[in-house]
C-alpha cells in the first residue's frame, strides 16, 4: 500500500514538473530548430533557397501587376563564410505597412488562403531567408518598396522577434530611387557558392527556360554577370483564382468548407463555395445523399457531411475549368528551350487540364535532343512547379518517378532499368496547378498522386514518340551514308574480279563499274 | 577446257552480263545443313536435295558477293597454273583486296565452302588445299606416289615405319596402292593406334591400321575411300563408345555430314562398318564407364529424332537408346581395365571373328 502511494505520488510530481515545462511554441522558434524542412540546412543550400524565394516573389508580384519582370540577384562575398544578397525587381512595389509584415513574419502572405496557380504558397519563404540570415549573422534585412514614381520609396531595416514572430523595425525612412516601382532587398548571410550542378547559376537558367517572359540578370561573387535576356514580351496569362472542384475533394476538406461557409443552405454552398456545380447538379446531389437542399451547412458538417461526399463522389462533373492555369505553352517552351540549349530536335506537349483532389493542373513536357548536349550521360531532367525550378530531391518526386518508369528504348535512347536514359537530352517537366502538392515546406518533391503521375507519363511518351521519329530518321539518314560508302568500296571489286576472269579490259571494267553503281543506287531507293 | 574454270567462266559471265542489262545479278548455292540432305543406304552418302538459296548482288551483300567473285578470280588463277594454296594462303592473298580484305581466317573459308557448294566441286578441285593432318597410316600397305620435284614415281611401305607411322598427304588423288591386307581398321585415338603399331597388330592380324585423330579429316576419309574401292577390302571403324564416336566420327566418315553434303559423294566411305566400342559391349566386357555428359544426351536425343543415317538404320536406332537407358560412356582405352593388351588379344579377335555382327 505505501509503496502504491508513494508512487502515485512521484507520477503527480512528474506531471506537473513537466507543466511547468510546457508552454506554447513560437513558429519562428521552431523555424529556428528545423531550418532543413525549409532548405536551409547547408551554407551551399541556404544561399541558393534565398535566392529561389526572392525570384518566386518577384515573379510572382510582377505577373500579378502585369508587368513584364525584369529580376536582378547580385552575390558578393564579404567574408570567407558571408555572402551578401541583393534582390531587385521592377514589380509593383509593396505599401509600406505591409513592408514588416511581409520580411519580418513567418506565415504571413496573400496566397496561402486561395486556389490560384502562383509560385509562392505559404508566405515563409522570404521571411524564412531573413530568419536565416539574422541567425548566421545577426544583421537587419534591409527593403526598398517604390509603388509609383510619384512617391518617395520607402527604406526599412528589420529584425524578427522569433519568440513573438512579429517584425521589429529597427530603421525606417523615406529615400530616393531612381526606379518607377519596384522592390529590392538585401540580405546579408553565412553561404557557400559553388557552380554547377544545383548551383545558383543552374536555377537562375531553369527560371528563364520556364519564364520566357522574364528578363534574368545574376552577377556572381566573381564579378562574373549572366544575363537571360527575355523570349517574348507577351505576358503568360493571368492565373484565375478558382473555387475548389467538387472531384476528388477530401472529407476533411468538405466539413471545413461547410463550417466555413457563408451559404445559408445545402444548394447555395454547392452552388457557390464549388466550381462546375449547378443548381440541376446540386439538387441531384442532395437526393442522392437523401439530404434536403435547403438544410444548414453547418449542421451537415456534424452530422451527415459523409452522405454527402459520398453523393458528390457518385457524380460526375465537368472538368474544372482550365483558364485559372498558365501553362509555358507549346511554342515558348519550345523557343526557350532553343534559347537555352544548343540541340538538333525540339518537341514540346502540353496536355489538357485533368484534376487530383480536386484541384485543376496542367503538364507540360519539353524535350531537346542532339546538338553539343552530352552523349554519354544521363538525360539531364528539369522539373518545374508553377514555373519555379526543383533543384533538389529528384528521386523523391513523381516527375522523376514517371520519367524513369518511361521505357524510352523503344523512342531509340539506352536505359537501364528504372534509370533516366542516356543519351544527349534534356528533359523538361512542368506542372501548373492552383495547389502542387509539395512532399515537405521546402518544396522541393511533387507528390505522387497517381493523377499526376498518369498525366506526366502521356505527355512524356508523347515527346518520346516524337524523339522516336526523329532519332529513326536520323539513323535511316546515317544508314544511307554508310551504304555510300560501301557502294564507293565494293563496287571496284566486283568490277576488278569479273575483269580477272573474264580478261576484260579497262573500257570494259569500267563499263561495269558504272553500271553496277547506277542499278545500285536505283535499287536502294525503291 | 578444265570444268571448274568453266564454271567459274559461266558464273562470271552471267554476273556481267546481268550488270549489262543493268538487272540483279544472283547465284544459287545449295544450302548446306541435315535439313537438306537424304539417305538411301544403296547410295552410301548423304545427298544433297533440292533447297538453294539466292544470294543476290544487293547493297546489303555487295561485300560478300565481292569476295566470292575475288575467290573465284584467286581460284581460276590457282587452276590455270597448276599450283595449289593452302587456306591460310588464300586468306592472306585476300589482304591485298582493299577493303574487301577477310579480317578472319573463318571468313574466307565459308566463302571456300560456298564456291565449293554452288558448283558442287571440292575445294581441292579450286586449287584450295588445308593445312590440317591427314591421319596417319601403318601396315600391310605400299603407297605408289610422285616425287614432287621428279615426278618419277616412289612406292612407300607402311610396315618400314617401325614404331612411327606415314601421313597421309592432304592431297590424295593421284595415289596408288599395293596391298593383300584383309580389312582397314580407322581408329579414332591416337593412343590406341600407337598400342596397336607398337606389338605390331597389323602383322597378327594382316591389316592396315589408320589413326583419324577424332573426326576423320577431308584427306583422311578420301583416302580410305580410294583405297577400300581400289582393293576391295572391308573398312572397320574402331571408337569410343560414346554419341561423338558414333555420329560425328564414324557417321561422318561413312555418309558424310550435313554441312559439307555438296561433297559427301567423293569424301564418304559407305562400305565402312561399325566394330566397336558398341553399348553391348561396354555390358560384355564389363569395361568401366563414366556417366554420359549433357552435351552427350542431349545429341542422343537430337540424332534419333533428326539424324537421316539413324533413321534409316534400326540396329543404330536400339544402340543409342540403349546408351541412353544406360546413361554410361565407355572409352577405348578402358579395355586396358582387363590389362594393357587385352584389346589386342581378345577383344579385337573376338570382334573380327564376326563381321556381320558389325552395326552398319
Amino acid at each position: 500500500m505505501q509503496t502504491k502511494l508513494s508512487e502515485s505520488k512521484v507520477e503527480l510530481n512528474h506531471a506537473l514538473e513537466q507543466a511547468k515545462k510546457q508552454r506554447e511554441i513560437s513558429i519562428s522558434e521552431f523555424f529556428t530548430k528545423n531550418r532543413h524542412l525549409l532548405g536551409f540546412d547547408s551554407p551551399l543550400k541556404a544561399l541558393s533557397t534565398t535566392i529561389k524565394e526572392g525570384v518566386d516573389n518577384a515573379l510572382d508580384a510582377c505577373e500579378e501587376a502585369n508587368i513584364p519582370p525584369t529580376v536582378k540577384v547580385i552575390i558578393k562575398q564579404t567574408t570567407p563564410e558571408r555572402f551578401q544578397v541583393t534582390l531587385e525587381d521592377n514589380g509593383p512595389g509593396i505599401v509600406k505597412q505591409q513592408i514588416p509584415k511581409i520580411f519580418g513574419k513567418l506565415l504571413y502572405g496573400s496566397k496561402f488562403h486561395k486556389l490560384s496557380q502562383t509560385r509562392g504558397q505559404q508566405g515563409i519563404g522570404i521571411s524564412a531567408a531573413a530568419l536565416y540570415s539574422q541567425l548566421t549573422t545577426g544583421k537587419p534585412i534591409k527593403i526598398t518598396s517604390k509603388i509609383s514614381k510619384n512617391q518617395p520609396a520607402q527604406y526599412y531595416e528589420l529584425h524578427l522577434d522569433t519568440q513573438k514572430n512579429e517584425p521589429e523595425i529597427t530603421k525606417g525612412e523615406q529615400v530616393e530611387w531612381d526606379q518607377q516601382h519596384g522592390t529590392k532587398v538585401v540580405m546579408e548571410m553565412e553561404g557557400k557558392y559553388q557552380k554547377g550542378k544545383r548551383s545558383v547559376s543552374e536555377y537562375i537558367k531553369y527560371t528563364a527556360v520556364a519564364n520566357p517572359h522574364a528578363n534574368l540578370t545574376l552577377v556572381e561573387p566573381d564579378g562574373t554577370v549572366i544575363n537571360f535576356p527575355r523570349a517574348t514580351k507577351e505576358m503568360p496569362p493571368k492565373p484565375k483564382e478558382i473555387k475548389p472542384h467538387p472531384a476528388g475533394i477530401e472529407l476533411g476538406i468538405l466539413i471545413n468548407m461547410l463550417k466555413s461557409t457563408k451559404s445559408r443552405t445545402l444548394q447555395a454552398f454547392l452552388t457557390t463555395d464549388f466550381s462546375r456545380i449547378g443548381a440541376g447538379t446540386a439538387k441531384k446531389i442532395c437526393e442522392l445523399a437523401k439530404i434536403n437542399t435547403n438544410a444548414r451547412p453547418t449542421r451537415i458538417a456534424k452530422q451527415e457531411a459523409d452522405n454527402l461526399l459520398q453523393a458528390i463522389r457518385k457524380t460526375k462533373f465537368v472538368s474544372p475549368q482550365t483558364d485559372c492555369l498558365s501553362p509555358i505553352g507549346d511554342e515558348l517552351l519550345k523557343k526557350s528551350l532553343k534559347k537555352e540549349f544548343d540541340a538538333e530536335f525540339f518537341t514540346t506537349v502540353t496536355r489538357p487540364a485533368a484534376v487530383y483532389r480536386g484541384n485543376p493542373f496542367i503538364i507540360e513536357v519539353g524535350l531537346a535532343y542532339g546538338g553539343t548536349l552530352e552523349k554519354e550521360t544521363n538525360a539531364e531532367l528539369i522539373r518545374f512547379a508553377n514555373k519555379v525550378p526543383l533543384q533538389y530531391q529528384q528521386s523523391a518526386c513523381s516527375i522523376s518517378k514517371s520519367v524513369t518508369k518511361t521505357k524510352w528504348k523503344q523512342y531509340g535512347l539506352h536505359q537501364s532499368n528504372g534509370n533516366l536514359p542516356v543519351g544527349p537530352v534534356v528533359i523538361v517537366v512542368h506542372m501548373a496547378s492552383v495547389w502542387v502538392p509539395f512532399t515537405s515546406e521546402s518544396k522541393e518533391a511533387i507528390a505522387s498522386y497517381p493523377e499526376i503521375i498518369k498525366e506526366i507519363r502521356l505527355a512524356v511518351q508523347e515527346c518520346g514518340r516524337q524523339l522516336g521519329k526523329f532519332v529513326r530518321k536520323q539513323g535511316k539518314v546515317k544508314d544511307e551514308a554508310k551504304k555510300r560508302s560501301y557502294l564507293e568500296k565494293y563496287v571496284p571489286v566486283i568490277g576488278e574480279a569479273l575483269k580477272e576472269i573474264l580478261a576484260l579490259k579497262d573500257k570494259d571494267e569500267k563499263l561495269i563499274n558504272e553500271n553496277l553503281k547506277d542499278y545500285l543506287e536505283r535499287s536502294r531507293k525503291l | 577446257m578444265n570444268e571448274v574454270l568453266t564454271k567459274i567462266r559461266a558464273t562470271a559471265l552471267n554476273v556481267k552480263n546481268k550488270i549489262e542489262k543493268k538487272k540483279k545479278p544472283e547465284v544459287s548455292i545449295p544450302i548446306r545443313s541435315l535439313s537438306n540432305v537424304n539417305y538411301d543406304p544403296k547410295i552410301g552418302y548423304f545427298e544433297l536435295k533440292g533447297a538453294k538459296k539466292i544470294r543476290a548482288l544487293t547493297v546489303n551483300t555487295i561485300k560478300s558477293f565481292a569476295q566470292t567473285l575475288k575467290m573465284m578470280a584467286l581460284s581460276k588463277q590457282v587452276v590455270e597454273s597448276n599450283d595449289m594454296a593452302t587456306k591460310r594462303e588464300a586468306y592472306y592473298v585476300s589482304k591485298n583486296w582493299g577493303d574487301a580484305r577477310f579480317k578472319e581466317q573463318p571468313e574466307s573459308d565459308a566463302v571456300m565452302d560456298d564456291i565449293e557448294a554452288m558448283f558442287l566441286v571440292n575445294r581441292e578441285q579450286l586449287g584450295f588445299i588445308p593445312e590440317e593432318k591427314g591421319g596417319d597410316i601403318a601396315g600391310k600397305l605400299k603407297v605408289i606416289d610422285k616425287d614432287p620435284t621428279t615426278g618419277k614415281e616412289i612406292e612407300i611401305d607402311c610396315t618400314k615405319f617401325g614404331s612411327g607411322a606415314y601421313s597421309i598427304p592432304s592431297s590424295v588423288e593421284q595415289l596408288k596402292f599395293k596391298t593383300d591386307a584383309k580389312f582397314i581398321l580407322a581408329i579414332e585415338t591416337a593412343g590406341m593406334f600407337q598400342r596397336l603399331v607398337k606389338h605390331n597388330y597389323w602383322k597378327t592380324a594382316n591389316c592396315i591400321l589408320i589413326s583419324m585423330g577424332g573426326v576423320p579429316t577431308r584427306a583422311c576419309r578420301r583416302f580410305i575411300r580410294r583405297l577400300a574401292d581400289d582393293k576391295k577390302i572391308p573398312v572397320y571403324v574402331f571408337t569410343d563408345g560414346d554419341p561423338y564416336g558414333f555420329m560425328s566420327i564414324y557417321r561422318t566418315l561413312k555418309v558424310g555430314s550435313g554441312n559439307a553434303a555438296h561433297i559427301n559423294k567423293y569424301f564418304c566411305v559407305p562400305q565402312a562398318r561399325f566394330l566397336g566400342v558398341t553399348p553391348q559391349d561396354i555390358e560384355d566386357y564389363k569395361l568401366p564407364t563414366h556417366p554420359l555428359k549433357d552435351v552427350d544426351k542431349k545429341k542422343i536425343k537430337d540424332v534419333i529424332k533428326n539424324d537421316p543415317f539413324v533413321r534409316e538404320h534400326k540396329e543404330w536406332k536400339k544402340a543409342l537408346e540403349k546408351m541412353q537407358k544406360m546413361g554410361q560412356r565407355a572409352e577405348q582405352q578402358a579395355l586396358a581395365a582387363w590389362g594393357l593388351n587385352y584389346v589386342m588379344e581378345k577383344y579385337l579377335p573376338d570382334k573380327i571373328k564376326d563381321p556381320k555382327k558389325f552395326l552398319p
